[in-house]
């Protein structure tokens, strides 16, 4: 953190200037482990190994704040008799099916829901990233459920969470996560010692934990210790997301995503959601508690927001104007297309895939085969010039002379040039004001996509085509101001926020949202931003005159809540769990919620409130039921539905790996998304042959001093001179054991590329004993390509394409590889050490790991 | 600690009190900065400088476009152009602190490298070629228009609607606004293109 968001760390620092303990789990010694009061270096990829420790580190020794747990949790919930788990699975839960690779969800769910909710099978779920549709809300579970306030029952979560977790003790921690047990046992003893009434502890992660083959399940596994510490919606408590970009969270809110529509609204499937009635049903769950049970608002409000006039009641608000999904439509698959010829065009929006994305080869092959691209961007970018200067030019696979890809570069407008909102990592929206006009040619993409709409709809004006009726019908109107006629990024900012279509007043909360076409909505979360007709995400009240929640800065999503699900601040009977951490709380005297945040609940539901027998939506949320958006109002330890890969985190090996899995005979993820295409490839990893072709881990991360695929710092002079090279990162031992010279230069081999770099010998590296082995990790910054005033190999050249099977980001923290000493090859000769290296690990075109280890043998494994 | 050195030049035509009082020394020894760190220690030519900040014509408020954690930022501008980008004391969230990418983010916004005009490469070209904005708008509406044409989609194979077209794809950075990502998904959903995807996804 201290690297990659410095200035986010000061408030770590002011944490620890006040008591607080801090632990830093890393592969590598950073400026955040030199400040830590411990540091603990953990093998790439084995964090749900030691997260799952420290769940069960609170369950055997009973540290869980058990008021918490039993009133906020689905702890004393049982579950189906027909759930089996990966304990007696051998790394398998019930309901695989080894045909598709995904789960049928039936025996996960509650008792007595077993055909009724989320059942089902997940491989179409898979294919859609629908994982990515319950960021603002739960999945699908009916909220009558049987429950054990014992907790004794044998299939109630809690006992089952037990078991599950029951081989996580802090040998095993340290035989796959290469920690000491006594450096695990003070973190688990920390963390616990400082979490329940009086105290919150929080757990940061970089979203460089979401960029595995299991990276939402290390999410849940923290997940759950903070639901289980109690940690969840109280002050100084939660799991904290560090997002790496300036609105990625505002990309996903405002989707630029193909699974999804404004608001986390899934984008409909042609063969699930035929009807805008079984779309919205497909959301809300007819019956379900919970807020989303609004969803047919939101959703008939987006179409209106879209189609205007058009969009009505008896139309169903043009429903049928929307694309649908047939499956796998993301980045990764669009890639793999375009190298197969099918797509034609592709825009690039600020965004450098040739470096950025996994697997730059295919990337760059993929974008020489094209009719055309736009680039839109700051600088000549690599994803410009891959046709003029890209490494396979080098190799002789890309001939300028006959690649047909038309290339459009046009210059975008920077940061101070437009004026709009991000949406930083807290979900606060804040608006920039335009300082000064864009150079040239240079527009914003406000500017670019409002003109280019413009011209299309004028270029179709005469056509009576149905499929070009929606295009015609879409409320296009935007005003415009000065000479270059900029449309107004605050009437765009209205829209999101939503307004009564009568009388155009903006509405102020989701709440006035309506599904009989009075109401029109782009962004249902984000409604508030412009609430009374002021820019809210423009506040900017002084810190110095607000208090510490500082809730006149900016505007965060929902209703401008800075703690979500503060509800659990307070205890079942509506008073803080202590004085110390006192939040949101009910005032028994005005009979409503009060405190320092927007309470995150009905204002005016007292604690004592038991919903009618039957009652649904926000009226089936008892008073006591903190988790609102969720079916049946409890935090989730664990997940019967929602999560594709299991309803809790079981440690896998990543998909490249030098060890075999010491706890399961599956290796790794059974549903991950693999792409079987001939330029894609896995290392082999045990139990297959050859894992040591590849002997080494390599992962990766940033600079403090570049960003992302280097677009914006290697083309910056300061950045530049600061960090003027790729390199990387070995231990001494392995410099010893490779041969390799400090300041001199190694190559680094995957079976898709080799890439060399300058070698920096170091400590911050620490060879690992795993399993009764050395594990040498070494590691290289992602941020090098080969344009920009400092340049270099890229990183995520080395890696292939598998993917989470919950939201399809890539795993591209992790990979094995070899490391040798001196330059790489240029030219064919590339090619022939790369095929060379494949021919040795047996990596055939096309060809990948197994999804199912089950039927090999496990060396040195428990019982064998 | 003494430091600093005489202002022998000037000393002529110059009053014996002016003189001494121009020693640093002297005034470090007398004055209110006995460390000699501040006020003691600057020159004539120092005392006659004023910040670029206080030169400023205006100031936008602004937000750090790197990473997420939403570092408040004060846009200074004299004539048209950036002239210094610094932290926004004002914020609750950074304090008025930037990192070094975010307190080189004028030398970003003013980079020389920047490319400021449209840039065309021919099927098959070895080089770029100028090309106007309005051209390039225009081609490009026709592009995206051809290519939904050869690849629309009315129906799947049972009827079912699937109104889209695979024919062409895009891929957004995250410094795009929340009003640019809506305008963006807004209008690509009216043509029918699903294969839409941000930095999000990576």
């Amino acid at each position: 953190m201290a690297e990659a968001h410095p200035v986010g760390f000061q408030w770590v620092m002011e944490a620890k200037r006040r008591g607080a303990k801090v632990f830093h789990v890393d592969p590598r010694f950073t400026r955040t482990s030199a400040v830590a009061d411990a540091y603990l270096p953990i093998r790439a990829g084995t964090d749900i190994a030691l997260l799952g420790g420290v769940v069960r580190y609170i369950l055997d020794n009973e540290l869980d704040f058990r008021e918490y747990v039993l009133a906020y949790t689905n702890a004393a919930t049982i579950v189906s008799e027909r759930f089996s788990d990966t304990e007696d699975g051998d790394g398998f839960f019930s309901g695989f099916d080894p045909e598709t690779g995904t789960y049928v969800q039936d025996s996960w769910q509650y008792e007595g829901n077993e055909d009724s909710s989320g059942s089902g099978h997940t491989a179409k779920e898979r294919d859609s990233a629908s994982g990515l549709e319950h960021e603002s809300h739960g999945a699908r579970v009916d909220g009558d459920t049987p429950r054990d306030e014992t907790l004794q029952h044998p299939r109630c979560v809690y006992q089952i969470l037990k078991r599950h977790f029951s081989r996580y003790t802090p040998e095993m921690v340290e035989r796959v996560c290469g920690i000491p047990q006594d450096k695990f046992l003070e973190l688990a003893q920390a963390w616990t010692a400082n979490s329940g009434r009086d105290r919150t502890g929080m757990l940061i992660y970089s979203v460089g934990w979401t960029q595995h083959s299991v990276g939402v399940q290390y999410i849940r596994t923290g997940a759950i210790i903070q639901l289980l510490l109690g940690n969840m919606g109280r002050p100084g408590g939660g799991v904290m997301a560090l997002r790496g970009h300036a609105s990625i969270q505002g990309s996903t809110d405002i989707p630029t995503l193909f699974n999804l529509l404004p608001g986390y609204l899934p984008m409909p499937h042609h063969a699930d959601h035929p009807t805008f009635d079984e779309w919205v049903d497909s959301i809300r769950h007819p019956g379900q508690k919970g807020f989303w049970g609004n969803a047919e608002s939101f959703a008939a409000s987006l179409l209106k927001a879209y189609w205007g006039d058009a969009a009505t009641p008896e139309n169903d608000y043009c429903y049928g104007y929307l694309p649908r999904l047939t499956g796998d439509h993301g980045t990764y698959q669009q890639v793999l297309n375009m190298i197969d010829g099918k797509i034609k065009g592709y825009f690039l929006l600020g965004q450098n895939p040739a470096v950025g994305s996994a697997h730059g080869r295919a990337q760059r092959l993929g974008m020489a085969n094209l009719d055309w691209l736009v680039v839109r961007d700051l600088f000549m970018i690599e994803s410009a010039t891959f046709w003029q200067n890209g490494p396979e030019v080098a190799t002789g696979e890309i001939v300028p002379e006959e690649c047909r890809t038309e290339v459009f570069f046009l210059p975008a407008a920077s940061h101070v040039e437009k004026e709009g909102t991000f949406t930083q990592t807290q979900r606060l929206l804040q608006w920039r004001e335009k300082a000064v006009e864009p150079p040239g040619d240079a527009r914003s993409e406000l500017w670019f996509f409002y003109h280019l709409g413009r011209r299309l709809r004028e270029k179709l004006a005469a056509s009576s085509l149905p499929r070009d009726r929606a295009l015609l019908d879409l409320t296009w109107d935007y005003p415009t101001h000065g000479p270059r006629e900029e449309p107004s990024a605050e009437s765009v900012l209205r829209e999101i926020n939503g307004y009564d279509v009568t009388t155009g007043r903006p509405l102020s909360s989701f709440a006035e949202a309506r599904a009989d076409g009075s109401t029109a909505i782009g962004c249902w979360i984000y409604t508030g931003v412009y609430a009374d007709g002021v820019n809210q995400a423009a506040r900017r009240k002084s810190r110095h005159e607000q208090d510490w929640v500082a809730a006149e800065w900016g505007w965060a999503w929902p209703a401008n809540r800075r703690i979500l699900y503060n509800r659990a601040s307070a205890d079942p009977d509506g008073n803080p769990w202590s004085e110390r951490k006192r939040y949101v709380w009910w005032d028994a005297e005005k009979a409503e919620w009060t405190g320092y945040d927007v309470p995150d609940f009905e204002k005016t539901k007292p604690p004592s409130y038991r919903p009618p027998a039957g009652a649904s939506g926000p009226e089936g949320i008892a008073g006591d039921d903190p988790f609102v958006m969720q079916g049946d109002g409890k935090g989730w330890l664990y997940a019967p539905s929602g999560v594709l890969d299991g309803p809790l985190p079981t440690h896998y090996e990543p998909v490249e790996s030098p060890v075999r899995n010491p706890l399961y005979r599956q290796q790794a993820n059974p549903t991950r998304k693999s792409y079987a295409h001939p330029v894609n490839s896995v290392n082999p990893s045990p139990p297959e042959e050859h894992s040591q072709v590849f002997p080494y881990v390599f992962t990766v991360s940033r600079l403090t001093e570049h960003h992302t695929a280097g677009g914006m710092s290697r083309t910056v002079r300061p950045l530049a001179e600061l960090q003027p090279e790729m390199f990387v990162e070995v231990s001494p031992e392995l410099a010893a054991e490779a041969g390799l010279a400090h300041l001199g230069w190694a190559h680094l081999i995957s079976g898709r590329a080799v890439i060399e770099a300058k070698v920096l010998v170091t400590d911050r590296l620490t060879p690992l004993r795993v399993d009764g082995r050395v594990i040498h990790q070494v590691w290289v910054p992602y941020h090098f390509g080969f344009e920009g005033l400092v340049t270099g190999d890229s990183a995520n050249d080395l890696f292939g394409i598998t993917l989470d099977p919950n939201v399809l980001i890539q795993e591209s923290k992790i990979g094995t590889c070899d490391v040798r000493s001196g330059r790489r090859p240029t030219g064919k000769a590339l090619l022939d050490l790369v095929a060379d290296y494949q021919r040795r690990a047996g990596i055939t075109p096309g060809g990948h790991a197994p999804a199912v280890t089950t039927d090999q043998d496990v060396e040195g494994r428990d019982g064998s | 600690m003494f430091v600093g050195s005489l202002a022998w030049e000037g000393v002529s035509g110059m009053g014996l009190r002016t003189f001494i009082e121009g020693w640093p020394v002297y005034r470090q020894l007398t004055g209110t900065d006995p460390l000699g760190r501040g006020a003691a220690a600057k020159s004539a030519r120092s005392a006659g400088l004023t910040a670029r900040t206080e030169a400023a014509e205006s100031v936008a408020r602004s937000v750090c476009p790197y990473c997420a954690v939403g570092c408040g930022q004060r846009v200074y501008v004299a004539d048209g152009q950036v002239t210094q980008i610094e932290g926004d004391p004002d914020s609750p969230i950074s304090r008025g602190r930037l990192c070094p990418k975010g307190a080189a983010s004028k030398s970003l916004v003013t980079s020389p490298l920047r490319q400021t005009t449209v840039r065309y490469r021919r099927p098959y070209s070895t080089q770029w070629e100028d090309l106007d904005l309005d051209t390039a708008l225009d081609m490009i509406a026709d592009r995206m228009l051809a290519a939904r044409e050869q690849t629309w989609e009315d129906a799947d194979e049972q009827g079912r609607p699937l109104n889209r077209t695979l024919g062409f794809a895009s891929l957004g950075g995250a410094t795009l606004d929340n009003e640019e990502n809506y305008l963006i998904k807004k209008l690509f959903t009216a043509m029918g293109a699903l294969q839409i995807e941000n930095q999000a996804r990576i």
